[in-house]
C-alpha cells in the first residue's frame, strides 16, 4: 500500500465516521503528519480526480477514491487479521501500522487465501477499535494500557 | 501512523521475512494441491507444478536461513499446508487455465513482495543485526528467481493457447 492510499483510507475512514467531509487537520492527525505534508496529498489526491477539496469545509472522496479507499482498507484488514491469526501477534495494530505501507494489494490478496475474512469486510472496519469488529480483541484503550 | 515506505528495525524486517515464508509455502502448497487434483493427467503440467514446489520450498528454507540471524521464528510449513488446504475447496481452479492462472498469480505475488521488500530496505539507513549487504543480495536471487518463474509459465500458457 502506497503513502496515498494510506490517506486515502484515512479520509474515508474520517468520512464515514462524521458522516461529513474530512477537515485536513483530523486527517493529519490520524496519519501523524504536519498539516503542510497532509494538503500536499491532498492537492495530488484532487489532481488524480480521486478526491474533492472545499475550504473551509474539508476534503472528500470521489467514487473512484472511495473505491481505491475501501480497497486500501481491505488490505489493511487482511494484514491485521493475517497477523492475529495465523502470525499469533499481540500487538497486531502497531505492526499492521508498520507493514501497511510496505505490503502491496496483490501480496494481501494471496495472505487472504489462508485466513477467514467475513464477507462484509471492510466494512465491519470499527474505526475506534483501530481492528474489524467482528474480530475478538480487546478495545483500543484497553490494549494501549498493556 | 506512520507513512514509512521502508524498513526500520530488526522486528520489522523479521516480520517481512516471515510473510515471505508463508507466501512461499502457500506457494507450494497450492501447486501441491494443484498436482494431486488436475481435472485429467498432464505430465507436462504436473511436472511444472512439482519443479515450482520444490523451487518454493527452496526459497523458503533461504528465507528461514536470514529469520534465524535476527532471532526470529520461522512458520513451519505444516501449519500453513494445513490453511490452504481448509480453504482449497473453495478457491481451487476449474480448469488446466486456472491453474496454470492460479501459479502465474503465486509467482507474481512472489515477485512483488520481494521488489518491495527490497526497495523498502534500500530506503532504511538503519543497520540491521544481518548484513544489508548480504540481506539484499539473498532477495535480489529470490526476486530474481519469482521473474523467472513468471516467465515459464506465461510460456506456457503462451504454447497451450
Amino acid at each position: 500500500m502506497n503513502t496515498a492510499d494510506q490517506y486515502l483510507k484515512a479520509i474515508y475512514l474520517i468520512q464515514q465516521e462524521d458522516n461529513s467531509p474530512a477537515a485536513t487537520g483530523r486527517v493529519a492527525e490520524m496519519l501523524d503528519v504536519s498539516p503542510a505534508s497532509a494538503n500536499e496529498m491532498i492537492g495530488k489526491l484532487e489532481a488524480r480526480g480521486l478526491a474533492e477539496h472545499e475550504k473551509y469545509k474539508g476534503v472528500s472522496l470521489t467514487d473512484d477514491g472511495i473505491v481505491q479507499a475501501r480497497d486500501a482498507l481491505q488490505t489493511y484488514c487482511i494484514i491485521e487479521r493475517f497477523l492475529i491469526n495465523v502470525l499469533d501477534v499481540e500487538d497486531f495494530r502497531e505492526e499492521a501500522r508498520e507493514l501497511e505501507p510496505v505490503i502491496d494489494g496483490t501480496v494481501a490478496e494471496r495472505l487472504d487465501t489462508i485466513i477467514d475474512r467475513r464477507s462484509e469486510c471492510p466494512d465491519c472496519f470499527d474505526p475506534e477499535r483501530d481492528a474489524c469488529g467482528c474480530l475478538d480483541v480487546e478495545p483500543l484503550e484497553e490494549a494501549a494500557a498493556d | 501512523m506512520s507513512l514509512r515506505q521502508r524498513v526500520d528495525s530488526d522486528q520489522q524486517l523479521a516480520r517481512l521475512l516471515q510473510i515471505g515464508i508463508v507466501l512461499e509455502e502457500v506457494t507450494e502448497s497450492r501447486a501441491n494441491n494443484h498436482r494431486e487434483s488436475l481435472p485429467e493427467p498432464d505430465a507436462a503440467l504436473e511436472s511444472l507444478l512439482a519443479e515450482a514446489a520444490e523451487r518454493s520450498a527452496a526459497r523458503r528454507d533461504r528465507l528461514t536461513t536470514l529469520i534465524s540471524g535476527l532471532a526470529a521464528d520461522s512458520i513451519p510449513f505444516d501449519e500453513i499446508n494445513a490453511l490452504v488446504d481448509a480453504s482449497y475447496g473453495q478457491t481451487k481452479p476449474d480448469d488446466f487455465d486456472g491453474v496454470l492462472y492460479d501459479q502465474l498469480c503465486n509467482e507474481e505475488t512472489g515477485y512483488k513482495f520481494y521488489e518491495d521488500m527490497i526497495d523498502a530496505i534500500e530506503a532504511s539507513e538503519t543497520t540491521f543485526t544481518v548484513d544489508k549487504a548480504h540481506l539484499l543480495s539473498v532477495l535480489r536471487e529470490l526476486r530474481d528467481a519469482e521473474r523467472d518463474a513468471v516467465e515459464t509459465i506465461t510460456t506456457v500458457m503462451e504454447q497451450r493457447e
